[in-house]
């Protein structure tokens, strides 16, 4: 019983590291349509930034390391599109190469700075004691993490509905010329949600740390999570990225414990289900 | 002297490598609309797009109250004063109906009385009932009347419409026609692309025929009305049937 628990917290903790990361992806194919390859990259980067920071620093705030390094990633991913991609706007697998080949970039500069070993990033000392509940142990720090999740999802579903500039998001991702024809700027809002995404991925990382610890190759267990994630839930569509999160988080989880030699498999089953029976995800529009 | 609200000086636009516009000129005076008419694939809609700047024309000028726009981003145009209600409409679909209204709303200083969310509800009723609902789940004419209303919040001293009674019911067209005649009585600049020549005539002080891209006539709807020749050589209209 125990197990299916604690394999059951597991895979929440996975799936709202997953909504974190594929949030930002998602949004930024829905608004560009760029498959930003990067985005693996950008979560990797925060967890360096974080165990560095966290190691060198005792005593630093696990959640202002979040904040700043979200901060610094999404300053870094603003530059990134306003310098490059924006240049490749009209030539979209140019910018799936550049993107491509950032990432790799950001993974080589990584192992050059600091090694090939992994990097343990601490537990917050507040956070380290287990949960006691209904008989049962929860690490406490993965339940936070479950609740950072939600509240994210929170945030950027107000963001995105409630506020006039997320409904020039929502309308530059319906119809970027016509939005253009009114008057919205859509280019800087490329630019700013490019930035957030890569922000939102930043911050994920460092707060997947301590559950991951920071090793060359993260960016590339990553990105392929996020991938499904987002063609699971529908491209562009926030709420398909939470269910979808959560859905692959299950599935990865308890594949690996389950069934380790086959969780690839069962990771990339139901993606090709859903590509070859409801290639607009589960909660994806068709887009015209 | 006031100058003209636009102006187009020969005017070439190309689409990929195929020529549309050959020199297109036309002049709008401010408070006026002026009908562009023609049969289809005449270059009304070319010539829409080269004006918002969905095109950049190769050769000649597009000014705005005399300030040169042409080759311009639309966001910029759209700033500077042209609204545009495109053909098929084109409503955010995943927007509700006030959210249409409101990522289109621009301040102008010059504006005496500018467009509200409020106002648009005042002209359209029917848009008011439906403020919280999906842009895309409304009838043709209640797009219609929400893409209008988008492009008036912008407040614009020239607005292009692209065959707005396209595709809608003879009542809705009856609408919109009464909706054109209340913007011109406001002193509402206005490009009227129309394929209903009839709802066209009823509001234009001037018309502009194109055939294959090159202007074939251009003056007062008057003078258009009196020369049959003109209208049935360039707007297919044969008689006898």
């Amino acid at each position: 019983m125990q197990f299916w628990i604690i394999q059951g917290l597991n895979s929440l903790s996975l799936g709202g590291l997953l909504f974190l990361l594929s949030s930002g992806f998602s949004l930024i194919f829905g608004l560009m349509r760029l498959a930003n390859l990067t985005h693996g990259a950008f979560f990797m980067l925060g967890t360096y930034f974080a165990a560095v920071a966290l190691r060198s620093f005792e005593g630093l705030n696990i959640w202002i390391t979040a904040l700043g390094v979200g901060v610094t990633v999404a300053a870094m991913g603003g530059l990134f599109e306003r310098l490059v991609l924006r240049r490749l706007r009209a030539n979209p697998l140019g910018q799936v190469l550049v993107t491509l080949g950032m990432s790799f970039i950001i993974s080589d500069a990584c192992l050059m700075m600091w090694g090939g070993d992994s990097i343990p990033v601490p537990t917050p000392r507040n956070l380290q004691a287990p949960t006691r509940l209904f008989g049962f142990v929860f690490p406490t720090y993965r339940l936070v993490l479950v609740g950072c999740a939600i509240a994210a999802a929170v945030v950027l579903y107000l963001l995105l509905e409630r506020t006039r500039l997320g409904a020039m998001i929502r309308a530059g991702v319906d119809d970027s010329q016509m939005a253009r024809a009114v008057g919205i700027r859509v280019s800087n809002l490329f630019t700013m949600v490019f930035a957030l995404g890569a922000g939102i991925a930043g911050a994920a990382g460092v707060l997947g740390g301590p559950i991951l610890s920071a090793y060359p190759g993260l960016d590339a267990d990553m990105l392929p999570l996020a991938l499904i994630v987002v063609i699971l839930g529908g491209i562009g569509s926030l709420p398909g990225a939470f269910v979808g999160s959560f859905i692959i988080g299950t599935i990865y989880t308890f594949g690996t414990a389950l069934f380790p030699e086959l969780a690839y498999i069962i990771l990339f089953l139901p993606m090709i289900f859903v590509i070859a029976f409801r290639p607009q995800g589960l909660f994806g529009r068709v887009i015209a | 002297m006031v100058p003209d609200a636009l102006n187009l000086t020969n005017v070439h636009t190309f689409y990929g490598d195929s020529h549309i516009l050959h020199g297109v000129s036309f002049t709008l005076p401010s408070g006026n609309v002026l009908a562009l008419l023609g049969r289809n694939g005449a270059g009304k809609t070319t010539c829409i797009s080269t004006i918002i700047g969905f095109l950049k024309p190769r050769q000649g000028e597009i000014r705005l109250f005399g300030k040169r726009i042409e080759g311009f981003p639309p966001e910029r145009i759209s700033h500077l004063g042209i609204g545009l209600v495109p053909q098929g409409r084109r409503v955010f679909p995943s927007l509700s109906v006030r959210e249409n209204l409101v990522v289109a709303e621009r301040r102008r200083r010059s504006t005496a009385r500018p467009w509200t969310v409020e106002r648009v509800y005042d002209l359209f009723p029917r848009l008011s009932e439906r403020h919280a609902q999906f842009a895309g789940t409304l009838s043709g004419g209640e797009q219609q009347m929400l893409a209008i209303g988008r492009a008036l919040m912008g407040n614009p001293s020239v607005l292009l419409l692209d065959e707005p009674s396209e595709g809608l019911a003879p009542q809705i067209v009856a609408e919109v026609g009464r909706t054109l005649g209340r913007l011109k009585e406001q002193g509402q600049s206005i490009v009227l692309v129309e394929q209903n020549r009839k709802l066209a005539l009823e509001f234009a002080d001037s018309a502009v025929i194109l055939n294959t891209g090159r202007c074939v006539f251009a003056g007062s709807t008057l003078e258009l009305l009196e020369d049959e020749r003109i209208i049935e050589q360039n707007l297919g209209v044969y008689h006898g049937h």
